[in-house]
């Protein structure tokens, strides 16, 4: 497939913008004119972008109540078949299954196992860890981590058309445009 | 809130939303600041190349407490636990005490980062990575006690369960085992926590660090992220999920250390009242924690833009709050060694105020009851040297309040056949303030390898991270 392009390939277009506010009325007008792969690029959480992008809800909470479920059951599951399965011993008269003691470790292990989960499964459903992006060919995507406001068109974005979609983004007005090395 | 009538009483103008969001923005980071002058303030310091002469006198000062530390532990471990003050019956001595000083410390640094962060406290974000971090110093040199008490701590994973060839389980109906479930949650929980909120900001000095071999340290530990609206939407996501998470756990860390005194028989340990009055300790002395780091810390690296009085006078309520509970809590237990009309209890409480310690609970009282009254004065609260030195004697009061609960019940316990006195060795001491010195030095290396205030979360501070609403269509 490669070898049938001519000129180096594109990952796609970057547009950057000097303000948040123009960035993302960017955005929304991009995903208004059809495209559909397309990426805003901001220095911090920018709310309005979700809403600007139309950003499906993520799966983070999902996984973090199945880290939290999971480590309960560890937990209870580990307390129960050590203290009345492998190894019962009456301590002080107590039944083999203590209930409310096992609470304590149960309730840290659900909170540990549902925390891992949240992480790893924020770093795994974001594809990092990545050491290479296209993006970062973009010289000034440097300060993408400081002040640099982007937004990106992807060039397998199935409306992507190298000239018109420059043209697009030329009239949001950005700062400048740049194309991506893939 | 009232949008039609923008005048109060006096006929003077209400400010708008806009301005009152504007004023306490104001409040938490002085005016003029963009993008890239926060992110150069921080940056720079750790990305300065060489170290400060002040800062490499603290490292060295630090450095060598931490040899005495390893002096003071080589020895135990050659010798033996003996060498410490602890015998039958004060079996427990600095170690717990010290153990309990430092995990109540790291209190403070969840709290800021979490429970703050649910509460949305905008005063939070240029003093909560500071504060995380003292939580994982803090509870690093807790860990030490438990570990070297033991007496043999190349066998402190026999507190872990794991199979093993004796087939035997840890006792799971223990607070002892509770408290190893809670401490090395919290601790993986706060490491957890800590890098999570520093994953930008190391993108960011990738981007900035001059050297490549620092670009790729900061590189790798980045782990490439790039700052796209769907990463920082699950990041997003991910932080409001750990801070609530994190919140009940810090409530039940401490809950957890007070259950191996409460579910005890002892007197002066049995008491219903430990878990939130440990709870509120915990919370006094980390802000007391947070108060002396942060004021040098403030002063030497001219942080005054962004830890502003409003931060400083913050901590110094929420001290003056939780001191006021953990006062409560003492008078309680004065009141229930009457009220509970036990001879034990009503014995506990007079040798606590009249006994052998008594200097110890008088002191306590000062540093603990008497001393934070003075943070109900403003011209207190907004002078940080005075400040400083209530933060200092709120450490001393806590460490001693452990002490207090510890030795003295022990030391004088149901049979007067087996009653005795308990006093700190050399060995003892030099292992407390080796972990002084361990705390410190890690807070240094901190300091100088790490970027000491979230960045990305001073740039929502600051006007420009502002988006206008505006209208759609067109």
């Amino acid at each position: 497939m490669a070898h049938v392009e001519t000129t180096p390939a594109l990952y796609g277009l970057m547009a950057e913008f000097k303000t948040a506010t123009a960035l993302v009325a960017a955005a929304r007008r991009a995903r208004e004119a059809g495209y559909t792969k397309i990426d805003a690029y901001a220095p911090y959480p920018v709310e309005e972008l979700a809403e600007a992008l139309a950003l499906p809800r993520n799966r983070v909470p999902l996984v973090t109540l199945l880290g939290g479920l999971a480590g309960l059951a560890a937990g209870y599951g580990l307390e129960y078949w050590a203290s009345v399965i492998a190894y019962p011993m009456n301590i002080g008269g107590r039944p083999f299954h203590s209930m409310p003691a096992f609470i304590v470790p149960a309730y840290e292990t659900t909170i540990l196992f549902a925390s891992i989960a949240a992480t790893i499964g924020m770093i795994m459903l974001n594809g990092l860890p990545q050491p290479y992006h296209p993006v970062f060919n973009v010289p000034q995507f440097a300060r993408a981590s400081t002040d640099g406001l982007f937004l990106t068109i992807e060039a397998a974005d199935p409306k992507f058309d190298l000239h018109a979609t420059r043209a697009f983004l030329e009239g949001l007005h950005p700062a400048g445009v740049s194309d991506i090395a893939a | 809130m009232a949008q039609p009538l923008p005048t109060d009483q006096a006929g003077r103008r209400r400010p708008t939303a806009e301005e009152t969001r504007t004023a306490s923005i104001a409040e938490v980071i002085r005016p003029g600041y963009g993008f890239t002058s926060v992110t150069d303030k921080v940056a720079s310091i750790t990305l300065r190349p060489g170290v400060l002469i002040g800062w490499l006198a603290g490292f060295l000062i630090a450095f060598s407490l931490v040899m005495l530390f390893t002096v003071a532990i080589t020895y135990l471990v050659v010798k033996g636990t003996g060498i410490w003050g602890v015998n039958i019956p004060v079996g427990w001595g600095f170690a717990i005490v010290n153990f309990v000083w430092w995990i109540g410390i790291g209190h403070a640094g969840t709290l800021i980062s979490a429970i703050l962060l649910l509460f949305r406290q905008r005063w939070r974000m240029s003093i909560a990575r500071f504060a995380e971090a003292m939580t994982l110093f803090a509870v690093a040199c807790a860990g030490m006690f438990p570990v070297f008490h033991t007496g043999r701590p190349w066998l402190a994973y026999w507190l872990l369960p794991y199979p093993n060839s004796m087939g035997v389980w840890p006792q799971f109906r223990s607070p002892l085992i509770w408290d190893v479930f809670a401490v090395s949650t919290y601790a993986t929980v706060s490491l957890i926590f800590w890098y999570v909120g520093l994953l930008p900001d190391l993108a960011t000095m990738r981007d900035k660090a001059k050297s490549l071999f620092v670009k790729r340290i900061f590189g790798v530990v980045a782990l490439g992220w790039r700052g796209s609206a769907m990463h920082w939407q699950r990041y997003e996501t991910a932080s409001l999920l750990l801070a609530g998470l994190a919140t009940p756990l810090v409530l039940s860390v401490h809950t957890v250390v007070s259950f191996d005194f409460a579910v005890a028989v002892i007197p002066g340990w049995h008491a219903t009242v430990f878990p939130p009055y440990f709870v509120a300790g915990a919370i006094y002395s980390g802000f007391a924690m947070v108060l002396t780091l942060v004021i040098p810390i403030r002063a030497y690296y001219r942080l005054h833009d962004f830890i502003t009085m409003r931060h400083i006078q913050n901590c110094a309520k929420i001290m003056l709050v939780t001191g006021l509970m953990v006062f409560y809590g003492y008078c309680t237990e004065l009141f229930f060694g009457w009220y509970a009309s036990n001879e034990y209890e009503g014995f506990m409480i007079h040798n606590r105020v009249f006994g052998n310690y008594w200097y110890m609970y008088w002191f306590l009282i000062f540093c603990n009851g008497v001393m934070p009254q003075l943070l109900w004065f403003k011209r207190v609260r907004t002078n940080v040297v005075v400040l400083f030195l209530i933060s200092l004697v709120v450490n001393t009061g806590m460490w001693l309040e452990r002490f207090v609960i510890v030795v003295t019940s022990l030391s004088r316990d149901f049979l007067p056949s087996s009653w005795g006195m308990y006093a700190g060795t050399v060995w003892d001491w030099a292992t407390y303030v080796g972990t002084l010195g361990l705390f410190a030095w890690l807070i240094f290396l901190f300091l100088r390898f790490v970027p000491m205030i979230s960045i990305f979360e001073m740039r929502t501070l600051v006007p420009e991270a502002r988006v206008e609403p505006q209208e759609h269509g067109h």
